[in-house]
């Protein structure tokens, strides 16, 4: 390997510069209209401000391409800029976990890509080399460089491809929440552009007029229908874009995942830091018979440089027993941990909570607006009482189920909890991959014998919730992890409570 | 491993923390709580129209700080235990919503002390042992500061002899 220092792709300078054309575009067109009635000395500020855009912004590209030098030794990654501040970031080759590839259109354009180098412990600051861009193929090249070494530990599972996208799985994209929230934001982004032109009100007056034979109620369920297709088409354009050409695949000792339609992304997961699967159904595809799967690993990125959660999916939602199979192919366990069949149940005093909670939730509402409806006008009295007796059934079987999906139990080496309703997930995590446990009860838990088991782990966000399980969950997580817990458990006789005053 | 048919109890910690531990609490819950409440008397002199408000606030501040100086201070002192054997750190924190924490000996990552102005004052230490996960660091608050400082060269030679690189 080459140990001379190279210099990023020059490419960048045309991807900045595209990008940058397209900034000055997306602001300069509604600056340009918002000042058409002011007269031409404003309108000048427009164009020049656009140039001045364009070329501070390539001229500093420049700047960066050309003070930037990276190379890849025998032992280290490193990248090294040298204006105004002088810094080296180095990474030893022994310890890179990851190399993600991400190319937007405009990197997609001119055929190169972002590379991310990472050590698996990204929420550190300096744990991640970043190289914008390369070369498509010189890019796919120092990934298979940098991770070969793992061909030299054991291969226990056979190379090849785990999954592909199957265009059946387009008809969940719809069951998920961006549909209504997609909805929303068009009437948002409506209003927006609107306002920009200063037409707001027109807008307004123009719905109104061509909808002016219905009545209120006709109005509201005419806008959200045209909300939830919009809404529709926008999740479906969404899945389009994020999972087209999803193959995940098992190359050297990783997984790895391709994906995306105009912004193509590559995730590369070693197994050694595989420390389970999480199989999720929110609400939507658990109604239609779907799950996705989520990876459970160390160094993956919970949060981004932005501070947003990073999807940590390997898999879009997908018919359940596909699914299943997929997770025990993953995770090389047949059949799959991630079934749901002979989890233990919890006690019974934690049906009782999720009723409370889900009740008095649904109650919250019904009571604001009963003060209000007693204080103003008794209109709101009605409306408080329907929405009573719908909200009220609704949070009792949302209670119950949530009852219902609590489970925990052992599957050969892995540790499998089950919990929530509106999204419920299973996750299996090794137990060799429990770096502890934390217990907390409140004082309501330890009135009834509760208690919360908390798994630690290096893995995701670090920690896997049992919620409410009795002493016998102690001995659960005793045997789950042996040898953490059991020498601070009294079996002697006594009331089984967790705690001791 | 036992019977898993059994009920067990996890027993408490076999260490307290430092008796004066109570006092430095009592002393952080005056600070704070006394804090609110000179703030919010000095508005209730200025602000003529919400003087009575003001001082409810106050006067409900006042009693919270009470409270939380006189009777809590003393619960947590109850709750927080800790020990450390061979192959464990285990510690009970909490006064509401109480918490046991366990991380074995071979998941450790650093071990480390702070003392803030007032434990300074009351020659008391918090030691904190992280893990590799983002949930499992364990605090253990009001230890005499000598036996801290002892306590941490004691994981730190343990954890420095354990292989592993603890994720």
């Amino acid at each position: 390997m080459t140990a001379d220092w190279r210099r990023l792709d020059p490419r960048t300078l045309r991807v900045t510069l595209v990008t940058m054309l397209g900034v000055a575009v997306v602001a300069g067109v509604p600056t340009t209209v918002g000042l058409l009635g002011t007269g031409l000395p404003l309108l000048v500020i427009v164009p020049v401000g656009a140039v001045l855009l364009v070329l501070g912004g390539v001229g500093i590209d420049w700047l960066r391409w050309r003070h930037t030098r990276y190379r890849v030794t025998d032992s280290r990654v490193e990248v090294r800029h040298d204006f105004v501040v002088h810094t080296v970031k180095s990474i030893p080759r022994e310890r890179v976990r990851s190399v993600d590839i991400d190319a937007g259109p405009v990197h997609r354009l001119f055929g190169v890509v972002k590379v991310r180098i990472g050590t698996g412990q990204q929420d550190k600051a300096g744990e991640v080399i970043t190289f914008d861009p390369l070369d498509r193929a010189l890019a796919e090249r120092l990934r298979g460089d940098l991770l070969r070494r793992t061909t030299t530990e054991p291969a226990t599972a056979v190379p090849g491809e785990l999954a592909r996208l199957d265009w059946a799985w387009l008809r969940y994209a719809p069951l998920s929440v961006s549909t209504p929230i997609l909805g929303a934001a068009a009437f948002g982004a409506v209003m927006q552009v609107a306002e920009w032109f200063g037409v707001q009100a027109d807008v307004v007056r123009a719905v109104g007029g061509f909808f002016a034979s219905l009545s209120v109620v006709e109005l509201v369920a005419v806008l959200v229908v045209i909300g939830l297709v919009v809404g529709v088409v926008g999740s479906l354009g969404l899945f389009v874009e994020m999972w087209w050409n999803y193959r995940l695949t098992r190359e050297s000792g990783a997984l790895v995942m391709r994906r995306g339609l105009v912004t193509t992304r590559s995730l590369t997961l070693e197994e050694r830091r595989v420390r389970g699967l999480e199989f999720v159904e929110p609400l939507g595809a658990r109604l239609a018979g779907a799950a996705r799967l989520d990876a459970v690993a160390t160094g993956l990125r919970v949060k981004d440089e932005k501070g947003h959660s990073v999807p940590r999916s390997l898999a879009p939602a997908m018919p359940k027993a596909k699914a299943q199979a997929l997770a025990a192919s993953i995770l090389g366990e047949s059949p799959p941990p991630t079934e749901a069949a002979g989890l233990t149940a919890h006690p019974v005093a934690a049906r009782r909570r999720r009723l409370v909670w889900a009740v008095s939730g649904a109650l919250a509402p019904v009571a604001v607006l009963a003060l209000l409806g007693v204080l103003l006008t008794d209109v709101l009295l009605v409306i408080a009482g329907v929405v009573a007796v719908i909200a009220v059934p609704l949070a009792v079987a949302l209670g119950m189920d949530a009852y219902r999906n609590l489970g925990h139990g052992l599957r050969g080496e892995y540790l499998v909890a089950r919990s929530g309703a509106v999204r419920r997930r299973t996750v299996a995590l090794r137990r060799s991959g429990v770096i502890g446990w934390r217990v907390v009860s409140s004082p309501f838990q330890r009135r009834v014998g509760l208690l919360n088991l908390v798994a630690v782990t290096s893995a995701n966000s670090g920690a896997y919730e049992i919620p409410d399980v009795d002493a016998a969950g102690l001995a659960f997580a005793d045997d789950a992890v042996p040898g953490v817990l059991g020498q601070f458990l009294d079996y002697g006789p006594g009331e089984a409570a967790a705690t001791d005053k | 491993m036992q019977d898993s048919h059994a009920s067990p109890r996890l027993r408490p910690p076999r260490n307290p923390v430092e008796r004066r531990a109570v006092t430095w609490w009592a002393t952080q819950a005056a600070l704070w709580w006394g804090g609110i409440v000179v703030v919010l008397a000095v508005a209730a002199a200025v602000i003529g129209p919400a003087r009575f408000w003001l001082l409810l606030a106050a006067a409900v501040t006042a009693v919270v700080c009470l409270v939380d100086a006189l009777v809590v201070s003393r619960v947590r002192f109850r709750v927080h235990r800790w020990e450390v054997t061979d192959d464990a750190v285990y510690a009970r924190t909490g006064w509401f919503m109480q918490e046991w924490r366990v991380a074995p000996m071979s998941r450790i990552q650093t071990v480390d002390t702070k003392r803030g102005p007032l434990e300074q004052r009351f020659g008391l230490s918090t030691v904190t042992v992280t893990t590799a996960s983002a949930h499992g660091a364990i605090k253990i608050p009001g230890l005499d500061h000598r036996m801290a400082d002892d306590l941490v060269q004691t994981l730190t030679a343990i954890t420095q002899a354990t292989p592993g690189d603890a994720t």
